[in-house]
């Protein structure tokens, strides 16, 4: 038998059920001994057709339904929502609704990024600061099962403002919770940038630069470790980040520590604003009224996600069900940069490397077109969903 | 002999399951509430791994599956998959109301329906998403359920 002079190629398919992540995605590494030099994705297993499925519900119903597109950043999905059918009705919200609106969107930025550090310390196989980061993130969930009455999907919005109110019991428990989650995140900023085992899997791994994340897309944390200086909270405020701002938090070197310490820094933004929140609330009614049928129009609105920029585009008839609802999540703008970080580096790094932008994928999994350089097609609405239809016949 | 031997046997597999089932973790569509709940129930204030229950990463070595979300066109094959490759006797834990009725999910045009339509479930979890001390009391009525 002759030896063979090509080397072969190595494909390492993982998912869509593996140990690492707990949503289904399906990847393929192209490996040539343990260096990748080529990644792919198949996302789509949890597709469910929401945007159709809101056509089919009215306005009200949709915001139960759109707060389900991700269990994570829930309230965020609601509150852009909400701003939309409120700028499409010519309403807006009180004062108080505003503000409670952006107190528990950083409640829950401060869950999410203390969920994700843990996840990516237990993709980087440091599994106690797993447990002890979600031993801490009980701390927030308590908080906001006290303000909301449940732990995940929190439904805080209503069309026209919001349905819970802080009270002084309230707010004494959420600057207790703040003080005790400040002093254990200064132990994690410790941690991941003095831990020489833990910057062995981090530093100088995935780096992402500036000219790659401004031309692949990359918004919110992943972007900005990258330097890309780019959060809706700053550049176009909504409910009441103009009354408290919030500060960009950057770092330079793109790489997977400057993403652990740019989440880090943004949860000490968080625990300020929420304090100034909760210390300085207007007071004021909750709700106005929302008619029925909303006038007919379109509106862009957008919010800023724990993972990134977030848009919605709404388009109303007339009627008390939306034409068409279209979603824009941050993951899926995130991905491109995954798959070109990913390349050149150890099959032992990938875990890390994919946990690095947070992926999400209940949210990210909808309809894409991919332009190849032989082949470019262009589909509009219609034929992609008769596309998908006969694909899955 | 050999049917006394084979009776102990038996009650020494059961003995064991009872108290270290390892459990498997699948989505088949949710929208990850059940999952990070889920995940919580493992981690230090709920902890259940003092139980003996183990989430483990590959099926061919679980009891348990944990279904979370409804199932859609996508991963019911996967999902009838991993159970076919789950050693018997298996069981099958659906988490949060889209695993039993599809929840806010029915009549998405890519969603099949609940759990039981695709693979038969032994304990249902209400709640969206259930508390993490329901997602433990249903493992534990399972394991009750169990016991000879």
């Amino acid at each position: 038998m002759e030896p063979k002079t090509a080397p072969e190629k190595f494909i390492v398919p993982i998912g869509p059920q593996h140990p690492a992540l707990k949503e289904p995605g399906h990847f393929e590494f192209t490996v040539e001994g343990e260096v990748v030099t080529n990644a792919t994705a198949r996302l789509g297993f949890v597709h469910r057709g929401m945007e159709k499925g809101a056509e089919n519900r009215t306005w009200v119903q949709d915001l139960y339904l759109m707060e389900r597109v991700c269990g994570i950043c829930s309230h965020v999905h609601a509150l852009a929502f909400s701003l939309g059918v409120e700028k499409l009705a010519g309403v807006q919200a009180p004062p108080r609704a505003q503000a409670i609106r952006e107190l528990v969107s950083e409640l829950e930025r401060i869950h999410s990024h203390l969920l994700w550090l843990g996840v990516a310390a237990h993709e980087g196989g440091f599994d106690t600061l797993f447990m002890f980061s979600w031993r801490d993130r009980e701390t927030v969930m308590d908080l906001l099962e006290t303000i909301s009455g449940n732990r995940v999907n929190y439904s805080a919005n209503v069309l026209g403002g919001v349905k819970i109110d802080i009270n002084e019991k309230q707010a004494d428990a959420i600057r207790k919770g703040m003080d005790f989650l400040e002093e254990r995140t200064q132990h994690y900023l410790k941690v991941v940038t003095e831990d020489e085992t833990f910057l062995g899997r981090t530093r100088n791994i995935g780096v992402m630069t500036y000219e790659q994340a401004d031309f692949l897309g990359a918004i919110g944390p992943t972007g900005r470790a990258s330097g890309v200086k780019r959060d809706v909270r700053v550049d176009s405020p909504y409910t009441a980040y103009s009354d408290f701002p919030v500060n960009l938090v950057t770092h330079t070197h793109g790489d997977l520590e400057a993403r652990f310490i740019v989440r880090i820094k943004e949860l000490y933004e968080s625990y300020r604003l929420v304090r100034e929140l909760v210390d300085k609330m207007p007071a004021g009614e909750l709700t106005v009224k929302v008619p029925r049928r909303i006038p007919e129009g379109e509106v862009i609105s957008r919010v800023e996600a724990p993972r990134g920029e977030l848009l919605y585009f709404l388009k109303s008839n007339g009627s008390d069900k939306p034409e068409r609802v279209k979603v824009r999540t941050p993951s899926l703008c995130n991905w491109s940069s995954v798959l070109v970080t990913a390349v050149g580096h150890n099959l032992a790094d990938m875990p890390m490397i994919l946990a690095g932008i947070d992926p999400c994928f209940s949210c990210n999994d909808r309809v894409v077109t991919v332009n190849r350089k032989t082949d470019s097609t262009q589909m509009d609405w219609e034929d992609l969903r008769q596309y998908g239809i006969e694909y899955y016949k | 002999m050999e049917n006394l031997m084979q009776g102990v046997m038996e009650k020494v597999k059961t003995w064991a399951r009872i108290n270290s089932p390892w459990a498997i973790h699948y989505n088949s569509g949710s929208c990850n509430g059940c999952d990070i709940e889920i995940l919580a129930t493992l981690t230090p204030r709920y902890d259940v791994e003092r139980f003996g229950i183990k989430l483990q990463g590959s099926p061919r070595h679980a009891d348990v599956l944990i279904c979370t979300g409804p199932v859609t066109l996508q991963s019911r094959d996967r999902l009838v998959r991993i159970y076919e490759q789950m050693p018997e006797p298996k069981f099958v834990v659906a988490v949060g109301s889209c695993g039993i009725s599809g929840g806010v999910f029915q009549g998405c045009y890519n969603v099949v329906g609940d759990i039981s339509e695709v693979i038969p479930v032994n304990v249902y979890i209400p709640g969206c998403p259930p508390r993490p001390e329901a997602i433990i009391h249903g493992v534990v009525e399972l394991l009750k359920s169990l016991q000879p």
